[in-house]
């Protein structure tokens, strides 16, 4: 960790998830370079739940691509469960990351179910009958009826097609799940239902969660740890009550502004996020 | 064998042990799944609940895992079973939800019969979509002769340029390449008859009423009625045309007007353009396997050809044009916001163009076959 988080490590040392060191993200577009990210160090352990925050255009969903391996470093290094990120994309990556994309990226020409399945079914060595059965549990857990497995993506609601996006990236049972913008579009009774469900599969399945939002109160109700990029690093990492009280410009707007503060009564209500 | 391998061993006592890693990516790795298949080929599910089942040294379970164990079960708790209670909990979520997935509805003679008169209701719903544009663009067309200096010009060049100036080189180099291959072909069956110098005939008939028009309108068909359709239709993926209609900008004056335009100009002239190659390529193969000179078939050129052929082959040039674009822009419209239909659109397009320019032709000789020859 660097020095600007204050967080006091866990006594037992569980290995990490992710681990990115001195990470430069930079993106060449003609005649000059932008520098996303300079110097960027993170640790996420097992189990946790890890939001990212920062203002729009300060790298956070670039830092989550990054992890996926979908960007290239230009500098240092992003490890995830143990091998380069750029190495992710291999045969039966589904079994190591699931991602919800900020809109789904449902395939529009399947299913529900066969959405659900494909990672699974492309593998190719199981039979389709528990392929389907499979699908069909993860279809249920994510809080859908039975009888939406046929539907088309199109015919679905946001808040749906984001549920049947989990449940495509948990088909395999991904020790690591990384969210963009999880309650993007959804209004707030979808959002408080899909916060919950994210909450219970996080405790009930042990996963290893990083999620990237805007939304304050998705952040609070969620994390268990916070970190913030600005000035193209992570300036502050640690509980959402540690990092509150980081002294930064950027934290003092994002938290303690009215929104912040009434997002935070979350804090002082319910102590599992401690 | 690693050791994250799934795998059951089975001692004396009737009591199975699982070892190994139950989880998706391992049990579908190649070959494992017939092995597992094979430790738990059971006569009935009685027999195998029956037995004693040892989870406890398993690595890890995960909800594949657990799914393949409760069928094998027949979808009960065994009688003995030695398990921790984190993998209990995933075994009684795979049990609380292996529901049987609903049956997706199969088709019997009534749908059949139903799916028949919904595609006579979609046949006549993109003739009653067809007609609508149609009259759309003559009304649009009205609008802009009253006003013509507020008509979108700019589009309109714009895409002249990008239909057809865009498209000369290859429409130049296979209008060169059929004129060669035809004058080749044709010099071989005119020799046998001494009728050489009728090349300027055959092949300036042909060419100039028929496969000029035609080769550039098929060529045209595919680059840009495909074109029209691809834009016009992730217009309405991405709720371009949905905007356009909420700030009230007429789609049919404003998407339609401009490309039906440009194809009727652009067609033409590239016909013209398509039919010069040929000849240029004909004149050349004439030369060199006939010794027809091209001064020779200057001078034959006009006298084998009456100008009104000429004349016939810009006008339906024209009609194709404007089919072609009215047909892309029509499936355009229609595409609904999903790649299926986006790519389902483009191809209906450029087939039915095709198909339309072939009709139309044939349409136009039949009327016309008093003209020119």
């Amino acid at each position: 960790m660097n020095d600007s988080t204050a967080v006091n490590t866990p006594a037992a040392p569980a290995p990490d998830v992710v681990e990115i060191d001195k990470l430069w993200s930079v993106f060449h577009s003609a005649g000059r370079d932008a520098v996303v990210h300079q110097d960027l160090d993170l640790r996420i352990v097992d189990g946790e739940f890890m939001s990212i925050v920062g203002g729009s255009g300060s790298g956070k969903t670039v830092l989550l691509r990054q992890m996926l391996g979908l960007e290239k470093p230009a500098r240092g290094r992003v490890t995830v469960l143990g091998k380069p990120a750029a190495q992710l994309g291999a045969e039966g990556a589904a079994s190591r990351v699931g991602m919800l994309f900020q809109h789904g990226a449902l395939y529009s020409a399947f299913t529900v179910l066969e959405n659900i399945a494909f990672a699974l079914r492309e593998l190719g060595t199981l039979p389709s009958k528990l392929v389907r059965e499979v699908a069909m549990v993860k279809l249920q857990m994510v809080g859908l009826e039975p009888a939406q497995a046929h539907k088309m993506p199109s015919d679905l609601s946001g808040g749906m097609v984001k549920r049947v996006a989990l449940a495509r990236a948990l088909v395999m049972d991904p020790p690591l799940l990384l969210l963009d913008e999880p309650t993007a579009g959804l209004d707030p009774d979808s959002a408080d239902g899909f916060v919950a469900l994210l909450r219970s599969l996080h405790q009930e399945l042990g996963l290893t969660v990083v999620m990237v939002t805007h939304d304050l109160d998705t952040l609070f109700e969620l994390s268990t740890r916070i970190a913030v990029v600005a000035e193209k690093r992570i300036i502050a990492c640690g509980t959402p009550l540690q990092v509150m009280a980081h002294d930064h410009p950027f934290i003092h707007d994002f938290f303690l502004g009215a929104r912040g503060q009434r997002a935070a009564a979350v804090l002082r209500q319910a102590p599992h996020n401690e | 064998m690693s050791p994250h391998a799934p795998r059951i061993e089975r001692d004396a006592q009737a009591a199975l042990r699982l070892l190994g890693d139950w989880s998706a990516a391992r049990l579908a790795e190649p070959g494992t799944w017939a092995q597992i298949q094979a430790g738990l080929a059971f006569a009935a599910p009685a027999q195998a609940l029956a037995l004693s089942w040892d989870l406890r040294d398993l690595q890890r379970l995960d909800h594949t895992g657990a799914q393949v164990l409760w069928n094998a079960w027949g979808r009960e708790w065994p009688g003995q079973l030695l398990i921790e209670p984190a993998q209990r909990a995933m075994l009684a979520r795979v049990a609380q939800y292996a529901l049987p997935e609903p049956v997706a509805r199969r088709s019997n003679a009534w749908q059949l019969f139903l799916a028949l008169g919904a595609t006579v209701w979609l046949v006549i719903d993109h003739l009653k979509d067809a007609t609508q544009l149609l009259g759309q663009l003559l009304l649009d067309v009205l609008t802009l002769l009253r006003a013509p200096t507020k008509g979108p010009w700019r589009d309109v060049s714009g895409h002249v340029f990008r239909i057809g100036a865009t498209a000369l080189p290859i429409t130049a180099l296979l209008g060169f390449l059929i004129g060669v291959v035809l004058a080749y072909l044709m010099s071989l069956q005119l020799r046998q008859f001494g009728a050489d110098s009728f090349i300027v005939n055959i092949l300036g008939m042909s060419v100039i009423r028929e496969l000029g028009p035609m080769l550039a309108a098929i060529l045209i068909a595919g680059r840009s009625g495909s074109t029209i359709t691809a834009q016009i239709g992730v217009m309405r993926v991405t709720e371009e045309l949905d905007a356009m209609r909420v700030m009230g900008i007429p789609q049919g004056f404003r998407l339609v007007l401009p490309r039906a335009i440009a194809m009727a100009l652009a067609m033409p002239l590239l016909a013209v353009w398509t039919s010069l190659a040929a000849l240029f390529g004909g004149m050349l193969a004439a030369d060199l396997t006939m010794g027809v000179t091209p001064a020779y078939f200057f001078a034959a050129l006009p006298r084998a050809v009456e100008i009104s052929n000429l004349t016939l082959a810009v006008g339906k040039s024209a009609v194709f044009g404007l089919l072609i674009g009215l047909i892309g822009c029509h499936y355009g419209l229609r595409i609904k916001p999903n790649t299926e239909s986006l790519g389902q659109g483009t191809t209906a397009s450029v087939v039915t163009s095709i198909a339309m320019v072939i009709l139309v032709d044939a349409a136009f000789a039949l009327v016309f076959k008093d003209v020119g020859l």
